[in-house]
């Protein structure tokens, strides 16, 4: 056993390096979360935590199984593909609750220029006003329909 | 029985553990949705532009993006006739209130909408040093809010320019492609109020996705190819000039 004799420190500093890497491991299994690396190098339960944000656009579907009135109307109309909560908003919580929340009326004066106003950069087949010129002043569903905004002979309904 | 000092350290480790899962909250499951059947990136189609700000104003009615700053915004062109190097780009809140009309006369002018391109080799993800921001299963470029330290490394890496840091939590932010929406069946909410239907989402490997036929019958591009970052956002009609 000459070969130990002197070896003494050697197993000293071997005992601190198995206690560092133990200490290592001990804390990397306490601190790192289970499921980091489930999918990558990343926490995987924050796939899970952003996909339960809550929803506030309810999407068209939600809106069609109620409405069917007004899909029918939009659907002799050129807005026919514009989706109920382009024009009316968020409407999640009226999904939700139809009864107590009611969607606010919408002011058709500033809502109908946004897509409508005559700019130079909007494609050319795209229906545009000087709304200045058009309504001089009055709201647009005066004349338009806004579910099917053709001005028919007669009036619109 | 008295708590020791031994007793204590024995016990704070163990009670900060059952805090953090008492503030973590259970996840809601969205049981039919799985993450390897889908690809996900959008396709805009720019002819159909009209540059009205919805997707602007749905992304932060959706996501609680805070004033002046934007998952998503619409950037209006002016490329004058002898000049396609150096476009005029105005984009006055993000689009957000639509465009005033334009200064300039002439030449040709354009809308166009950008947000995050979820790149399946993203420059963001490469640099994050904690791992926060990832590129899930399902190829949408998220950030885990927890994890992430505002390092701000990612914000520089995007060369599309798409993420912020929140002013309030002070992490990183970017679109999400409406990650809490797609998982549900929904469309995001920039593509359901889109009037003209110039963004729409896309499942690339949904093989009934109306995407493969636009691709196979339209010249489609995305923006800056030779980042090579992959980018899964492709554009219908892009001008040479847009940057």
């Amino acid at each position: 056993m000459n070969a130990f004799k002197d070896a003494g420190h050697l197993f000293r500093l071997a005992a601190v390096f198995l206690v560092g890497g133990l200490a290592f491991v001990g804390l990397r299994a306490f601190l790192v979360p289970k499921s980091f690396g489930e999918y990558g190098h990343y926490r995987g339960d924050a796939i899970a935590e952003i996909a339960s944000r809550p929803v506030n656009y309810a999407g068209h579907q939600a809106c069609e199984d109620c409405h069917a009135d007004v899909l029918e109307k939009k659907k002799s109309g050129k807005h026919v593909h514009v989706n109920c909560e382009a024009c009316h908003g968020p409407l999640a919580n009226h999904v939700d609750d139809p009864g107590s929340v009611q969607p606010a009326k919408l002011d058709t004066a500033v809502l109908c220029v946004r897509c409508h106003e005559a700019n130079i950069a909007k494609p050319k087949n795209f229906p545009q006003v000087a709304s200045a010129d058009n309504s001089t002043g009055l709201p647009c569903d005066t004349c338009h329909q806004p579910h099917s905004p053709a001005i028919i002979a007669g009036g619109t309904k | 029985m008295s708590i020791t000092r031994r007793h204590m350290l024995l016990l704070l480790p163990t009670a900060a553990i059952a805090w953090k899962h008492v503030l973590a909250g259970t996840p809601e499951a969205s049981p039919n949705y799985k993450m390897s059947e889908h690809w996900w990136g959008m396709l805009i189609d720019l002819p159909k532009c009209i540059g009205c700000g919805n997707c602007v104003r749905a992304c932060q009615a959706e996501n609680d993006v805070p004033d002046g700053y934007f998952r998503t915004w619409v950037e209006r062109y002016h490329v004058t006739d002898y000049d396609i190097e150096n476009p005029h780009v105005d984009s006055p809140d993000g689009g957000k209130k639509g465009f005033p009309p334009a200064k300039e006369e002439g030449g040709k002018n354009f809308f166009v909408p950008k947000l995050c391109n979820h790149c399946a080799d993203s420059p963001c993800t490469q640099v994050c040093p904690v791992g926060a921001t990832f590129i899930s299963p399902e190829g949408v470029v998220l950030v885990d809010k927890k994890y992430c330290l505002g390092c701000r490394y990612c914000v520089q890496a995007c060369p599309y320019g798409c993420r912020f840091i929140h002013p309030k939590t002070k992490t990183a932010e970017k679109c999400t492609l409406c990650y809490h929406r797609i998982t549900k069946g929904l469309t995001t909410a920039c593509c359901e109020s889109c009037p003209t239907g110039a963004r729409q989402l896309a499942d690339l490997k949904n093989p009934n996705d109306p995407i493969h036929e636009f691709m196979k019958t339209h010249s489609v591009q995305v923006l800056k190819p030779y980042m090579a970052t992959h980018s899964k956002v492709f554009y219908n009609g892009l001008d040479g000039s847009v940057r």
